[in-house]
């Protein structure tokens, strides 16, 4: 089930699926879904990686355990079909494969069981981040707040599709993407300010709702600068599917002069929120805010 | 099962005298046959509905940037209305209303249902129920909050309009007539079993019939409590799920899903309970292990209760929900895994006739097999993490759903068909629809597997460029299915316009229950004098 064959060169690939010129980056690492894929994204972080690895294990056996039965079946059909097999036998019962087809299959499930419950520990671990940021969902836009660094809080709308420069991507790309650190571990504080989202990072391994009034933690580590994209994944009105997240990691110091220019820019970038009391018919509303 | 009755073939004669009228025979109806036909008709519409709307979503995902849906809401409204009317108002109907209320008396050798008149308000209830889910549809700017309801998107705010009062109205009234249906099925299976049936001497399909209207003894009234805040909320000024208020969205998920987990089991078990049937019959050989499938249900039916939050893996709840919902779902593929294989030791060294319902037999085995080993894999939280509301996961219960129960329906209706009309099927239309629905359902949900591993989130009518080549694979698929469906009429209507007269066994010496021994069609009145099972 791993066709690692599928990840010649990411992002040769992608440039050449999207005739893309070239990326905002200056190495042009990009993780977006490719064409015919078949498999997980490339892994963008040692979450991932950890994902992809067990994912591929449990697929296996899940695939053994499929074939298994279809050999079965495939024998049965041959064999027993009625031109082949006049005279039915009689047998009802067998304690011997009974036990067998009960134990069996138990013993797979604690070889499962056991690296999942692992990762799920690992997963679990946000503790001792370098960064914190809060992620807030709208409807339907992020809004990203930099718990570290004072005044840093800024939307991220996506690009509609009249609007499209070279080099972005249809239906992923943003206006201001979360800018963080590489190789550095990132807190996320996962919540809503009105509907249910999804923060959903697929090439990273991450996600976790955007619950209103609940704050869900989860982390990242971004192994190499680039750029890497999710989406809102849980429904949350007429524009879900228009709310992508677009994640950039620059080398730290990059990082800092980022930080620095951003601060000045997004001064008065802090959220324009939509007001939630009076609420414009929904065609409207979804217009207005693309 | 041997079993012998004592039956008068003149009986139906006695009855021909006082025929009702149609308003009365249909509107007013008690009979236990009169009533399942009227749930299958109903599925069978309800199926062109919700069907139609699937068709629709797949033209509009066979091309990225597509426009014929107009907007999100419209497309959120179409989602959910195609996945609760799949759900309430054709598998569930088809199954238990349609399949259990014509064959659970017979098979146990009752007259009629414990109370025919509730069986008659259960339909009409789920009439009422569609009606309103429709109106949820078309009224407005139609509910657009997913078949799983989740609050905030469910109140008043953010879903404004009368359109999800009506949609959250028809999930009462489908959930009544569910609850009145599961009470009669009780009634009748507990008490009015004939002399010499005993409880370990029941058909298979009436244990799966059995269980799974305990489940919904069970499971309704939840979904029924959590339904009702939701209304209170968006209409009374409630807060039990406003986070503004001092209620909490999750709370919701977890009332919800405590019905919901239960309710993809009362689709599934009655669907073993005919696979059972239909492979004995064609095999020629009684079931294997049949004390394995009796408790593997009522394991299964047990299990299905204690495993909820493994649909709320990413909600937020603790590492210690995460570790036991996984480990409490994983050990629901053991008895899953026990009805695989006591099917296939019931076809091993069988005399194996593959007709239709006996292809729909093996290819549910097969599929369902599939969707189990997805369902492996959505179970391990920290995989989940990766595959939770995308593809993947539609892949999943599509391949338990529409690959898995949706041929059992079909595998029942070929079995029955003839018991229930007096009239077959043409053999070679029925391996047709057979083949079509296999090679169409498998080119639709097959690559979403695909899509799900590389990351496309559900309920997008539009999707990133990447995605365009299996989502138009997936489509195509769709189209198949759709033109397999009008094989599927065409049999109907071959059924319907049939002269042919059938034995009272057409299918000989493989089928040995109750229903076997009556005449097709099954008379008005089953059986006139107390059958005696020894
Ligand atoms: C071996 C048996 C099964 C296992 C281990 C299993 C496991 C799971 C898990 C863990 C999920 C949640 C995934 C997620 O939300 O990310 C799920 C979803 C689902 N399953 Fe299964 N499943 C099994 C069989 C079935 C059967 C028999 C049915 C129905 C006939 C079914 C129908 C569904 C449905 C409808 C959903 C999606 C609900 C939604 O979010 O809309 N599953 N399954
Ligand atoms: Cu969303
Ligand atoms: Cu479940």
């Amino acid at each position: 089930m791993r066709f690692s064959g599928w990840r010649v060169s990411l992002g040769a690939l992608v440039l050449l699926a999207f005739g893309m010129p070239h990326l905002a980056f200056a190495d042009g690492y990009v993780i977006a879904p490719k064409p015919w894929e078949m498999w997980l994204p490339q892994p963008g972080s040692p979450m991932e990686a950890r994902i992809d690895h067990f994912m591929a294990f449990v697929l296996w056996i899940m695939a053994g355990v499929v074939g298994f039965v279809a050999l079965l079946l495939a024998y049965v059909i041959v064999r027993f079909n009625a031109k082949r097999n006049k005279v039915p036998s009689t047998v009802t019962h067998n304690v011997v494969v009974e036990v067998l087809w009960t134990v069996i299959p138990a013993v797979i499930l604690l070889v499962v069981a056991w690296p999942s419950i692992n990762l799920i520990r690992y997963e679990a671990d946000y503790q001792k981040p370098y960064m914190i940021v809060k992620v807030t969902g709208h409807q339907w836009y992020w809004e990203y707040d930099y718990k570290s660094v004072k005044g840093l809080d800024f939307t991220s709308y996506m690009i509609p599709d009249d609007k499209l420069q070279p080099g972005q991507i249809r239906r992923l790309s943003v206006d201001h993407p979360m800018v963080v650190p590489a190789g550095e571990k990132i807190e996320f504080e996962i919540t809503s300010a009105d509907v249910l989202h999804g923060f959903y990072l697929p090439s990273l391994g991450v996600q976790r709702y955007a619950i209103p009034g609940q704050i869900v933690h989860s982390w990242t580590l971004l192994t190499k600068p680039g750029t890497y994209y999710g989406e809102c994944n849980q429904i949350c009105g007429i524009n879900h599917d228009a709310m992508p997240i677009e994640i950039q990691a620059l080398p730290m110091d990059q990082y800092q002069a980022w930080v620095k220019k951003a601060q000045a820019e997004y001064a008065d970038n802090t959220p324009n929120r939509t007001p939630a009391v009076v609420r414009p018919a929904l065609v409207q509303l979804a217009q207005a805010t693309r | 099962m041997s079993s012998t009755v004592i039956h008068d073939h003149g009986a139906h004669d006695s009855h021909a005298a006082h025929q009702p009228s149609f308003a009365r025979r249909w509107l007013m109806s008690t009979n236990h046959k009169d009533i399942g036909t009227l749930y299958i008709t109903a599925a069978v519409v309800a199926g062109i509905v919700g069907g139609g709307l699937s068709m629709l979503m797949r033209a509009q995902l066979m091309y990225p940037n597509n426009t014929i849906v107009s907007n999100g809401q419209e497309w959120n409204a179409i989602v959910t209305a195609h996945g609760l009317i799949m759900i309430f108002w054709l598998v569930m109907p088809a199954l238990i209303g349609g399949f259990g209320n014509w064959f659970v008396p017979m098979m146990i050798g009752a007259p009629d249902m414990a109370f025919p008149r509730l069986n008659n308000m259960s339909f009409w209830f789920l009439v009422m129920g569609f009606i309103f889910v429709i109106l949820g549809l078309v009224v407005g700017q139609g509910s657009g909050v997913g078949w799983t309801l989740y609050p905030p998107l469910t109140d008043s705010t953010y879903s404004p309009g009368v359109s999800t009062d009506f949609t959250l109205f028809s999930l009462h009234l489908a959930g009544i007539s569910s609850l009145l249906g599961a009470i009669n099925f009780i009634a009748t299976i507990l008490n009015m079993r004939a002399p010499g049936m005993t409880m370990h001497k029941m058909p298979l399909f009436v244990w799966a019939i059995l269980v799974t209207a305990f489940l919904l003894l069970l499971a309704i009234p939840v979904l029924a409590g959590a339904v009702t805040m939701l209304i209170m909320d968006r209409n009374f000024g409630t807060s039990f799920f406003e986070p503004g208020g001092g209620g909490d969205p999750v709370l919701f998920q977890h009332l919800f899903w405590f019905f919901g987990h239960p309710e993809v089991y009362i689709m599934i078990l009655p669907a073993f309970g005919i696979i059972s049937h239909v492979v004995s019959t064609f095999s020629k050989k009684p079931i294997f292990g049949y004390f394995g499938m009796v408790y593997a249900m009522v394991a299964i039916g047990f299990l299905g209760f204690i495993v909820w939050a493994h649909h709320m893996f990413v909600s937020g709840i603790s590492v210690d929900s995460r570790i036991y919902f996984e480990v409490a779902t994983l050990v629901i593929a053991v008895p899953t895994g026990v009805k695989v294989f006591s099917w296939i030791a019931t076809m091993w060294g069988g005399s194996i006739e593959f007709k239709t319902p006996m292809l729909f037999a093996v290819g549910f085995i097969f599929l369902f097999v599939v969707g189990g080993a997805t369902g492996i894999v959505l179970a391990n939280a920290g995989l989940d993490q990766e595959l939770h509301n995308d593809y993947f996961l539609i892949a999943h219960f599509h391949y338990v759903l529409s690959l898995g129960a949706v041929f059992a329906i079909f595998a029942g209706f070929y079995y029955w068909i003839g018991k229930m009309s007096g009239h077959q099927y043409p053999e070679f239309w029925g391996k047709l629809h057979f083949w079509t629905t296999f090679v169409g359902v498998n080119l639709t949900f097959f690559p979403m597997h695909f899509l799900g591993l590389a990351g496309m989130p559900r309920r997008y009518p539009d999707y990133p460029d990447a995605f365009a080549g299996w989502n138009y694979v997936s489509s195509m698929g769709a189209f198949l299915s759709g033109i397999s469906t009008l094989v599927f009429f065409y049999v109907m209507y071959r059924v319907f316009t049939s002269k042919v007269v059938l034995a009272d066994n057409y299918w000989g010496e493989g089928a040995t229950t109750l229903e076997w021994v009556v005449p097709s069609p099954a008379p008005h009145h089953t059986f006139e004098d107390v059958p005696v099972i020894r």
